[in-house]
C-alpha cells in the first residue's frame, strides 16, 4: 500500500542497499535499547557459566575468561527496531573456544544467553558455534561500556541485536528451545533479520 | 501478546480520524485500524510509510489512549524536524488518510490495573505518552492504585496533555502529578525547574502511601539512563524499574 504524499525517505546508497535487511535503515549512531536500568558489572564480580540445564559444566572469572584465545569480528548489526549498523568491530572470545576449553561438544541442540540483570534469550546452537557468535569483550578496541552490555555481551550478528545478550554471564544448553525474556514478551523465537522475524506473529 | 497464527499480514490499514494540535512539537493522531484491537497500557504500534518506488520506512509509536476509549488509537508524536517519518505526520498526514500499522506490540512495559500499586511514572518529553496511556486506564477503570507521575518537559506550554494531567491531579484520588521544567521556571508551587535527580525521585515517592511496587521510566535514551540512576540512588530496587527507549 503506497502511502499518500509519502516521496523523500531516507534511501541508502545503492551500493549498500543489498546490505541492508528488509524494513531497516541504516543508523550511523548506535542506539541503545534495553527492558531496565543499566546495571553495573565490576570485573572482580563477572563470571561466566556453561551450564546444561540446571548443571555447571565450568565456570570462569574474569582474568581466566580473557585468557582464553580472543578474536576478531566486524559485522553489520540489525537492531528490531529498524536500526541497521555497518561494519561494528569486536573482539571477544568465540563460542568455539569457550567449548573448546570445556572441553565439550555442544550438549543439546538449544541454548539460552543468560545475564547479570536476569536477562536471558534464547539462540539455537548451530547458531552459535563454527565462528557465528562469541563472547565480546572490546568494542572499536576498548572494553565495551555498560549501557552497551560492558563488561561482556552476546554477539550474534547474524540475528536482530537482542539476541546478543548484555552483560552476559552464561550461557544454559537445553533440550528444548526455551522462549527468553523478549521472547516470552511477544518477540520472535528465531530473529533472522533477512526474513524479518521480528514478533512471534511474523513467519 | 496474542500468539494465535495469523495466515494473513500483520500490517492493517488504519485510518486517520481525528488530528488534534497538543504543543507547538506533539501532534496527537487517531488510527481507527481496519481490524480492531484491544491493547494493554504501555505498548506501541509500529507504522509503515510506503513510497511509490516501495521504499518503506518504519518506526515505533506509543499508544497514547487507554484500552477502554474504544477501537480508534491515539499516538502523539513529536516533530523531529530533520527527521525521516515525523515530519511526514506533521506536514502531510490528513484525516481520511489510511497508514500502516501493525500492533499492539511489547510485553513487557506495560501496566494494567490487576499488576497493582503504588506505581511510579517517570517520563521525559514524548516518553509519557505509554504513562498518559496507564493514567488514563486507571481513571477509567476508577482504580485506587495510587500513582505519582514525574513529567520532565523542557517549558510549559511543551508539557503534553498538561490540562488532562492537572485535572487528574486536582481530582485528589490518589494520582499525584509532579512537572518539572528544565529551561524555565515551575508554575505550580509544588513542581520543579530541573532535570530529574534522586532528591526529586524520593520527594515524589514521598507522595505515595507506600514503596512503589513497579516504576515506569520512558523517553529518549539519555533521559532514561538518568532517571534509571536517579531512582537507583533513591533506593529503588532495579528489579521493579521498567524502561523504553525511544532512541536517539
Ligand atoms: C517503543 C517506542 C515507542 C515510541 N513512542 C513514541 C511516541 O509515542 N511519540 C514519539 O514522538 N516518538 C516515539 N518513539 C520514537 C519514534 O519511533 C521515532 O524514533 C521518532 O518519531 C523519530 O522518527 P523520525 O523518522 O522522525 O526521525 P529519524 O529519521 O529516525 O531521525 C531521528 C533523529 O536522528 C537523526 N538521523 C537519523 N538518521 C540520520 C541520518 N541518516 N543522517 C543524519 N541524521 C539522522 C535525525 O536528525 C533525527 O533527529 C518511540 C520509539 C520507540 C522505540
Amino acid at each position: 500500500m503506497v502511502t499518500r504524499g509519502f516521496f523523500s525517505g531516507r534511501r541508502p546508497p545503492s551500493d549498500t542497499d543489498a546490505r541492508i535487511p528488509p524494513g531497516q535503515y541504516l543508523e550511523q549512531g548506535f542506539p541503545v535499547l534495553s527492558a531496565g536500568p543499566t546495571p553495573r558489572v565490576r570485573t572482580e564480580d563477572w563470571s561466566f557459566t556453561l551450564k546444561q540445564g540446571p548443571k555447571p559444566i565450568k565456570k570462569w572469572n574474569w582474568a581466566e575468561f580473557n585468557a582464553l584465545p580472543q578474536s576478531k569480528m566486524t559485522r553489520d548489526i540489525h537492531c528490531v527496531t529498524a536500526w541497521t549498523k555497518f561494519n561494528t568491530p569486536w573482539q571477544g572470545i568465540m563460542i568455539d573456544d569457550i567449548l573448546a576449553d570445556a572441553g565439550i561438544e555442544p550438549p543439546t541442540a538449544y541454548t539460552l544467553a543468560l545475564s547479570f540483570d536476569g536477562y536471558s534469550t534464547n539462540v539455537p546452537t548451530k547458531d552459535l558455534v563454527t565462528g557465528k557468535a562469541m563472547v565480546a569483550l572490546l568494542y572499536e578496541g576498548k572494553p565495551i561500556t555498560p549501557d552497551h552490555g560492558g563488561p561482556a555481551r552476546l554477539l550474534v550478528p547474524h540475528l536482530y541485536f537482542w539476541k546478543s545478550a548484555k552483560w552476559v554471564n552464561g550461557l544454559q544448553f537445553t533440550e528444548r528451545d526455551e522462549p527468553g525474556f523478549w521472547e516470552l514478551r511477544g518477540y520472535h523465537m528465531y530473529g533472522d533479520p533477512w526474513r524479518e522475524q521480528r514478533y512471534s506473529s511474523d513467519p | 501478546m496474542s500468539a494465535e497464527p495469523s495466515p494473513q499480514s500483520p500490517w492493517q490499514a488504519a485510518t486517520i480520524t481525528r488530528i488534534e494540535k497538543r504543543t507547538p512539537r506533539v501532534t496527537s493522531f487517531w488510527f481507527q485500524p481496519s481490524r480492531p484491537f484491544t491493547h494493554l497500557a504501555g505498548q506501541h504500534v509500529d507504522v509503515r510509510l510506503t513510497a511509490p518506488d516501495g521504499y518503506q520506512a518504519r518506526r515505533s509509536y506509543s499508544i497514547a489512549s487507554a484500552p477502554e476509549a474504544g477501537a480508534a488509537v491515539e499516538l502523539a508524536i513529536e516533530r523531529l524536524d530533520d527527521g525521516e517519518v515525523s515530519p511526514f505526520f506533521h506536514d502531510v498526514a490528513a484525516v481520511g488518510d489510511e497508514i500502516e500499522l501493525r500492533g499492539p506490540l511489547g510485553g513487557h512495559f506495560i501496566w494494567e490495573e490487576s499488576d497493582g500499586g503504588p506505581i511510579l511514572l517517570i517520563g521525559g518529553g514524548s516518553g509519557v505518552v505509554p504513562l498518559m496511556a496507564m493514567a488514563r486506564h486507571r481513571t477509567l477503570r476508577n482504580a485506587a492504585v495510587p500513582v505519582a507521575l514525574v513529567f520532565s518537559a523542557r517549558v510549559w506550554d511543551e508539557v503534553i496533555f498538561r490540562d488532562e494531567l492537572i485535572g487528574l491531579d486536582d481530582r485528589l484520588d490518589g494520582f499525584s502529578l509532579v512537572l518539572t521544567l528544565t529551561r524555565e521556571q515551575a508554575r505550580r508551587p509544588s513542581d520543579y525547574s530541573r532535570r530529574v535527580d534522586a532528591r526529586m525521585m524520593a520527594q515524589a515517592i514521598e507522595r505515595l502511601p507506600k514503596a512503589p511496587r513497579l516504576a515506569y521510566v520512558c523517553g529518549s535514551n539519555a533521559f532514561v539512563s538518568a532517571a534509571a540512576q536517579a531512582l537507583i540512588d533513591a533506593d529503588v530496587p532495579a528489579g521493579i524499574i521498567r524502561t523504553e527507549r525511544y532512541g536517539v
